[in-house]
């Protein structure tokens, strides 16, 4: 009896010890983190034959990195801020990367090795230019000089500290520079271009000092077109407006000639105007017309002809310096399921130095932009290796015919993520790549006994982290007990959707999506929604769950939609339709029918709803709810908040059943002069509240939490105060925030703060919101909480009323009955900026709740929502105490164990997703930016499992061992009895 | 302007002065984060370098990097309050709060948001450092005996090895009648409970 009762105790003891955070040793076990750089723009490569073999990349999300040729590992990166726009790297003295960003006006110098940046220097000009930044091999002062022009003005800046060596103005108002240029071997520069778009000039900079050599202009009948093609360092092509006139222009000495000559010539058929792809190959530009790219050599004295066109998609790669004075492109070609790589002189079409055919995965899509290296072989011949980026961004070296490597970097972008349920196991299928015997189980649970008894040796401890790590138990594409298991489906910019196993963060499965391709009649689509469509439960459980994405062509509001559905399991593209009518909000239903397809409402521009699934059955089950659905529209240009309800079938449109005409129920408009609108947010659909009462220990009381999922949380800013911190004063800024009902569109709550300003992160859940803001008169960041409750419910309280059945508590609750509401607040100080807010979500929403905050630091801290509750006071009582209520602080902790991240940063956070594991206790938590993070996360500790080093072996062993000592002792005593009988 | 700016850039240079009008349409502000070596080296291994480190202007509206000696500078800020916070993996700094005045460009205004305590030049420091890890206790035989299994082992001996003395303690009557009064209740004693045990009674 007592060896269960101890068995017992032992096993609630052990479930309560504390796991406040992490251990150093336990990072890894259920976190992941995948580092991404993005779609890469421009690359330059670092192949001296010391040292590792590098590519620096400068990429569309502001990155600046270096990779490994080898493996394709970052060796270090730099995110720049979101309006420091890479223009242009490039490498100076084999050491330094050099960059210029935010539009030419910053200019920095980055340690190749190690990424610690050595110098940073901003350049002005008197207006705004094309950047263009060009490594001379001038030296002025022993010092290389790197030459930039920006915004109207040409700079010399010195590589070695950053220090500008001389610039010259050109202040022409019409002047639009195209491009930089320095002879091979002479130290002057050619800055030429266009002014007032009809004539050309061409300025000769002294490289040495600025000075200006020579300046000649030559008009043209036409008007020039954007880009330019350089074909030699004095000849340049150019298209003019129409697109159909080729123009060759020469400067030679100082002398302009410009040379016409119509595509038609060239090319018969020549069916619309053509595109100039801007290159600088000697003697060779390419263009495009429609589809067909052409590639034209020029010939001696302005003689041009064409050597090829190419009817299949193509990327052109910029030229690469080989020795003797060579140049070599590359152009890779899509050929079905292949693409060909070819590297040719551009003196000499038909001798290719190298073709190669590599198996393309069609899930990559097409070659955007192709980067080429060559090296020496062993027999003195030319080798390349090539960097291509493909169209779903993602990044692959080429080398000897195969994929070297390969990165996924469409994931730095993604735009909405859900999650999916893996398939259930079923008996006789064995899914997991490795099962472990039981041997090979109890020789774990040995080790890991070991070193729990700090036994074990350094190599014990190896294995025994590497068995953490890699437990096959973790990464299972079956259901789990505790739901720790799912899939993380996510859309990304490129129009590509992963499937990420959240064991181990490896993608599953990988699409992209045909439907959000770019075709004739959809120019720029783009990727909006991503929600779940279908989530077989009981009857259809033979059925894979689906996703729906949801789409546009193009970037304004009204642009047509589309519709996709993807299998969740394998990614197949179920169906996919074109929409009649644009998209622009998507509300997912509570209704399912009967193969559990979630029925879904999208809103057009023209304030329609539109149902899916288009199906007889949907349209019964939304007849039934006609009149329970409500949505309402946010337009933060205006300032106007409006609620609509469904009114009747559409009008215009007869044929159309699953169209509906929407009625206006209620706006609010905002005073444009004295409030903008700058965040709202909702409380999410699938969260689950346990309890609609809060006990009051204090005063024996009983509040009822006003749990609505129709409440809208906006922020509003005086207009002068929204944009960046320091703009404004304190007295001329305010923030105002309300709590609306979307069904009604009453006013619950109003309340400003006066002498803040945004931005404004918010989060909504249960009956509260918490809310971060900049104060200005104390210069800090400031968090809010509002926790609204139900006063008509407030007479509940007595147990009596209960018991006798005098309550209300049963009456539907309704937002057209009155609300009787109150709302308590409370402000506290908080350190850092705030990137994204989330809240934790359980299962049961039993589990208290932790606010997650992505910091300005990319990091994501945990804080318990206790530290929010507006009954914190400097003196709580001792009933409050035992409550849980924490004696109010001016400022919110910041405790470095509960970084969830923990010595990791997230760059770039943009979004945390929270996601409910079946186990009570715990919530995933899913953070995106450009990197990705996921871990599990219990808001109040594992109360409901046993933690990761509890040792079953140790358990199994010490109980065998009482079994025994039992049975040793109860012989001994039969023994003794025996004898004492005997006596 | 133009020679006013010159002038004050040469202040700048010879008293490290923090803000500066610039050549364009802005101000300057210059400063250096100040890591003291040794602190945060214990408990676990620090990145240690500056080349991660981030300088953040209103929360995002520029970031800039530190130059190997800790220096940093933002170009073109207009006059006002700004905030300017480090992001360092491992160290706790407090934002801080720099006034860019028009009127008065060679003038300091800098101050720690965290403790409001005001600096003469723009240096930053971080307040404390970071661990964000649990430590493991290391090995104590105290652990062990307060530890659930400990407590459980500690429980045995007691019922071991005090128990018979307590048993032997007893006068052997009162011992008897206590046994009788047992078996006629039928509680099951521990040895009744084993196979075999329960054959004896």
């Amino acid at each position: 009896m007592a060896i269960t009762y101890a068995v017992l105790l032992f096993l609630i003891f052990y479930s309560f010890q504390p796991t406040l955070s992490l251990y150093e040793d336990q990072v890894g076990l259920t976190d992941w983190h995948q580092q991404y750089i993005g779609k890469v723009k421009q690359a330059v490569f670092h192949t001296h034959k010391t040292g590792r073999k590098r590519v620096v990349v400068s990429t569309e999300d502001n990155v600046i990195a270096t990779l490994d040729l080898r493996h394709g590992e970052i060796f270090w990166r730099h995110v720049l801020g979101h309006n420091d726009v890479v223009d242009g790297i490039d490498i100076a003295l084999g050491k330094y990367v050099i960059t210029l960003s935010s539009e030419g006006r910053i200019l920095r110098a980055w340690n190749l090795p190690d990424g610690q940046m050595v110098w940073e220097s901003s350049l002005h000009g008197p207006k705004h230019s094309k950047s263009l930044l060009l490594m001379t091999n001038v030296i002025i002062e022993k010092d290389n000089v790197v030459v930039i022009f920006s915004n109207g003005r040409l700079h010399a800046v010195s590589c070695i500290d950053g220090e500008v060596l001389w610039n010259k103005d050109f202040e022409a108002e019409s002047l639009e520079v195209q491009k930089v240029i320095q002879p091979p071997g002479s130290n002057f520069v050619y800055v030429v271009g266009f002014a007032a778009s009809s004539q050309f000039e061409m300025y000769q900079i002294n490289a040495t000092n600025g000075e200006l050599l020579k300046h000649e202009s030559e008009a043209f009948s036409g008007r020039f077109s954007g880009e330019v093609s350089l074909v030699s360092s004095e000849t340049l092509v150019a298209l003019d407006s129409t697109g159909l006139i080729l123009l060759r222009i020469s400067f030679h000495e100082g002398k302009i000639s410009i040379q016409q000559t119509p595509i038609s010539d060239l090319v018969e058929d020549s069916p619309g105007p053509a595109v100039i792809i801007p290159s600088s190959i000697m003697g060779l530009f390419t263009i495009k017309i429609n589809a067909v790219t052409i590639f034209i050599r020029v010939i001696g004295k302005g003689k041009l002809e064409v050597v090829e066109k190419a009817n299949h998609e193509t990327a052109v790669g910029d030229a690469l310096s080989l020795s003797e004075g060579q140049q070599a492109f590359a152009l890779v070609q899509h050929a079905g399921r292949d693409i060909h790589l070819t590297v040719k002189l551009a003196h000499d079409w038909g001798g290719d130095l190298l073709k190669e055919s590599i198996k393309m995965d069609q899930q990559r899509g097409l070659v955007h932009k192709v980067f080429i290296n060559n090296y020496v072989r062993t027999d003195g011949s030319y080798g390349f290796r090539a960097l291509i980026v493909m169209e779903d961004h993602s990044l692959l070296l080429l080398q000897q015919g195969t994929i070297v490597w390969s990165r996924e970097d469409g994931l730095a972008s993604i735009i909405d993520v859900t999650t999916s349920e893996l398939p259930v196991e079923r008996a006789g299928v064995s899914v997991a790549k490795v099962e472990l015997n039981l041997f090979e189980w109890l020789k774990g649970h040995m080790l890991k006994l070991k070193g729990t008894l700090m036994l074990a040796t350094p190599e014990d401890i190896a294995a025994i982290q590497y068995m953490r790590l890699k437990s096959s138990e973790k990464s299972k594409m079956t259901r789990d007990h505790n739901g720790f298991r799912k899939l993380l489906i996510a859309l990304t910019r490129a129009g590509k959707l992963f499937a990420l196993h959240t064991g181990d963060g490896r993608i599953v499965w990988s699409r992209l999506l045909q439907s959000l391709h770019k075709s004739e009649a959809c120019q720029h689509p783009i990727g909006l929604n991503l929600s779940p469509w279908q989530v077989p439960h009981h009857h259809a459980l033979d059925e894979n769950p689906s996703v729906l994405v949801v789409g546009r062509c193009g970037p304004s509001s009204d642009a047509l939609g589309i519709l996709s559905f993807i299998d969740s399991y394998t990614g197949k593209e179920l169906s996919s339709s074109r929409l009649v009518h644009s998209v622009a909000q998507v509300i997912p239903l509570p209704y399912t029918d009967s193969t559990e397809q979630r029925l879904h409402l999208l809103i057009d521009a023209d304030k329609h709803a539109h149902l899916y699934p288009e199906t007889p059955e949907a349209i019964s089950i939304f007849r039934r709810e006609f009149s329970n659905i409500y949505w309402y529209s946010v337009e933060d240009e205006n300032g106007i908040i409006k609620g609509y309800a469904l009114k009747s079938k559409c009008n215009g449109n007869v044929d159309d059943k699953f169209c509906f005409d929407a009625r206006e129920l209620w706006s609010i408009v905002l005073p444009s002069e004295s409030e903008k609108i700058i965040a709202t947010v909702t409380r999410k659909m699938n969260e689950a509240v346990h309890t609609q009462a809060k006990l009051i220990a204090a005063d024996q009381d009983v509040m009822y939490k006003y749990v609505s999922r129709n409440l809208l949380f906006v922020a509003t800013v005086a207009p002068k105060a929204s944009g960046e911190i320091g703009s404004v004063t304190p007295e001329e800024s305010w923030l105002v925030v309300y709590l609306i009902d979307t069904v009604t569109g009453c006013v619950l709550h109003r309340m400003t703060h006066h002498g803040s300003q945004g931005p404004v992160e918010a989060v909504f859940s249960e009956n509260w919101v918490v809310y971060h803001y900049f104060n200005l008169r104390a210069h800090r960041y400031e968090m809010s909480v509002i926790e609204i409750y139900d006063q008509s419910r407030a007479d509940n309280k007595d147990v009596w009323k209960l018991v006798v059945g005098k309550h209300n508590l049963t009456s539907p609750i309704s937002s057209y009955s009155r609300s009787e509401v109150v709302t308590k607040s409370q402000s506290y100080f908080f350190t850092h900026s705030l990137k994204a807010i989330a809240v934790t979500s359980t299962a049961k929403g039993i589990t208290s709740k932790q606010l997650l905050m992505g910091t300005i630091g990319d990091q994501v801290l945990a804080l318990d929502k206790r530290f929010l509750d507006p009954r914190r006071s400097v003196n709580p009582t001792q009933a409050e105490r035992e409550e849980g209520i924490i004696p109010l602080t001016d400022s919110l902790p910041i405790i470095p164990q509960s970084y969830i991240t923990h010595n990791i940063r997230v760059e770039g956070l943009r979004g945390i997703i929270t996601v409910a594991a079946k186990l009570e206790s715990t919530t995933l938590v899913f953070a995106h930016g450009l990197d990705l993070f996921f871990t599990h996360f219990a808001p109040s500790r594992t109360y409901d499992s046993l933690t990761e080093d509890f040792s079953c072996a140790l358990l199994l062993i010490t109980i065998v061992a009482l079994v025994a000592a039992i049975f040793v002792t109860w012989l001994l005593s039969q023994r003794k009895e025996l004898q004492d009988k005997w006596r | 302007m133009a020679p006013i700016g010159r002038l004050f850039l040469l202040v700048l240079l010879s008293t490290a002065l923090t803000i500066s009008s610039g050549s364009g349409d802005g101000f300057s502000i210059n400063g250096r984060v100040k890591i003291p070596q040794g602190l945060g080296t214990k408990g676990f291994a620090l990145p240690g370098k500056t080349s991660n480190v981030k300088v953040i202007l209103n929360g995002g509206q520029i970031v800039t990097y530190l130059r190997p000696d800790g220096y940093f500078s933002f170009q073109n800020i207009p006059a006002g309050t700004h905030l300017i916070e480090v992001a360092a993996i491992g160290y706790f700094f407090s934002p801080v709060r720099v006034d860019v005045s028009a009127r008065n460009p060679g003038k300091v205004q800098a101050a720690l948001t965290e403790n409001r305590r005001g600096l003469s030049e723009l240096v930053l420091e971080p307040l404390r450092d970071e661990q964000y890890y649990e430590i493991r206790e290391p090995f104590s035989i105290m652990n062990v005996v307060k530890s659930p299994m400990g407590l459980m082992m500690g429980f045995m001996l007691v019922v071991v090895f005090l128990m018979p003395k307590l048993v032997e303690n007893m006068d052997p009557e009162e011992m008897r009648r206590a046994q009788e009064e047992m078996r006629s209740q039928g509680v099951p004693s521990l040895a009744s409970l084993l196979p075999g045990g329960g054959g004896r009674n």
